[in-house]
């Protein structure tokens, strides 16, 4: 198992956002579903110590996190934010941010490719670029770290339908390329089926459901059938 | 006014005289219905107490000519200079240790290096109305460059924590946001330093002017305190975001107050 959360409990203001949680996700393309404001983004950050949960805890490849050192941790099990947040500068200063510190050695323009980005981008202005264009340098900063496990958080919900599906190509091409495991954050159900094998159903901060896509995923719409004919 | 070859007598009635012009202050206000004449009113009543009240402990202290009054004296500055600055600085958690701290070292290390280097002799006449001036422009250069500092954290909260995902450490992920807050911290000063004699004249400077004492001289003193408060400055707002900046975050490198999801 990749990741296992033991009874997790985090507030946030005072406010339980994750209420006793417990979840499995396995080695390979896992996704985190559900409404906006369950605590499934929440959930990510716990995984690779953004934030420590108040009770309970999170173990991952068997061992717990809090014993990881936390930068360490961050840059195997890496994570790309809801929204763009470049540093200022290049797309190669982006890029090469996360290696320079660890003090790795690295390949921007094969991580721009693998991103699904021109590595012509390199040298232009990071802040010029659309939404889409800087949430493929996030996914290829990331990927400079050579991560083992890459955290999405609703990786094209910033985006329209086009940059949206091109996301999406780029993640399931990831899959076929690389030995990444992935954890996608998202609210729509069909990108769920689309990008995983595994998910975790959030809902009021607790898993109301696990297993495998299609079975979650076909619970969900069986449940939705029932409470529109329920309505009528 | 009396005005002998190295001191000025200003009488009562001369005060009182000079709140001809903030009247003029509190009528504009009034007119433009800018809300200030309350506060107008308490820092007139409030200088003039604090002021007062100053004068006579600087008159005990120079008639005593004790080194521990005077260090009372600072270290009292520099007690209420730090719960003044910490309400500039409301973003920024638990920020009054790192303001004392901050204060303390920049009128420790600045008095120091002026005795030191046998600019100002260690008297009370001397190390009290510098240690005030050192003090007060060291809170403000502080307080100003925490208030950015957790301005800037707030509002970029978003990016700290995508930096904090690639492996840096709370220390890295600030290091853009220290750069602006020291330069707000430092540029009133180093302003009013490129401009002084040309838009306006100092303080001190005009204070010696006024009593009598040769304009060379009060060049020189004007130099003297520009060139420690320069230094003074620098010491408290990069020793205050140095400090503070570590508030922000536990020590596993995670923002205390993480952006909404």
């Amino acid at each position: 198992m990749l990741f296992e959360v033991e009874d997790v409990s985090y507030s946030r203001a005072g406010k339980l956002v994750l209420h006793d949680l417990s979840a499995r996700l396995p080695v390979g393309a896992s996704s985190i579903v559900g409404p906006s404001g369950s605590g499934k983004s929440t959930l990510l950050r716990l995984l690779n110590r953004l934030a420590d949960p108040e009770e309970g805890r999170v173990v991952y490849e068997g061992t717990d996190v809090c014993e990881r050192d936390p930068l360490e941790l961050r840059r195997e099990v890496s994570l790309v934010p809801q929204l763009p947040a470049l540093i200022d500068g290049t797309v190669h200063d982006n890029v090469a941010y996360g290696p320079r510190l660890a003090g790795h050695s690295f390949d921007a323009r094969s991580c721009l490719e693998l991103a699904g980005l021109d590595p012509a981008f390199e040298d232009r202005d990071a802040s010029k670029l659309s939404v889409g264009e800087q949430q493929r340098v996030m996914l290829a900063r990331a990927l400079a770290l050579e991560p083992r496990v890459l955290l999405l958080d609703e990786p094209t919900s910033a985006l329209d339908r086009t940059a949206r599906d091109a996301v999406e190509a780029t993640l399931q091409d990831l899959r076929v390329r690389t030995a990444i495991s992935t954890v996608v954050v998202t609210h729509d159900m069909e990108q769920a089926r689309r990008l995983a094998d595994y998910v975790a159903r959030v809902e009021g901060g607790r898993i109301t459901a696990q297993g495998s896509a299609d079975e979650v995923l076909d619970g969900e719409i069986e449940s939705a059938i029932a409470t529109a004919e329920d309505a009528t | 006014m009396i005005v002998a070859a190295s001191s000025i007598h200003v009488t009562v009635g001369e005060v009182a005289a000079a709140l001809a012009l903030v009247a003029i202050a509190a009528i504009a206000s009034r007119a433009w219905h800018a809300g200030l004449e309350e506060d107008i009113g308490v820092a007139v009543v409030r200088s003039l107490i604090q002021l007062t009240a100053i004068g006579y402990v600087i008159t005990l202290i120079f008639d005593q000519d004790s080194a521990l009054l005077v260090l009372a004296l600072i270290t009292v500055m520099v007690v209420f200079g730090a719960f003044t600055a910490r309400h500039r600085a409301s973003l920024v958690p638990n920020a009054f240790w790192p303001l004392l701290v901050s204060l303390a070292v920049a009128a420790a290390a600045t008095l120091g290096l002026v005795i030191a280097l046998g600019i100002f002799p260690a008297t009370p006449r001397y190390l009290v109305p510098v240690g005030g001036m050192v003090i007060g422009n060291s809170m403000t250069s502080a307080a100003v460059a925490l208030n950015r500092l957790g301005e800037d954290v707030h509002e970029q909260s978003r990016k700290i924590e995508a930096t904090l995902a690639l492996g840096a450490t709370s220390s890295q992920a600030v290091t853009p946001l220290v750069r602006r807050s020291l330069r707000s911290g430092m540029i009133t000063l180093v302003d009013s330093t490129k401009t002084t004699g040309l838009i306006f004249f100092p303080g001190t400077m005009v204070g010696m002017l006024l009593a009598g004492a040769d304009p060379t001289d009060a060049v020189r003193l004007q130099l003297i305190l520009l060139y420690v408060l320069l230094g003074a400055v620098s010491i408290a707002a990069l020793m205050a975001i140095t400090l503070a900046r570590r508030n922000f975050f536990t020590p596993a490198h995670q923002l205390r107050e993480p952006p909404e999801p």
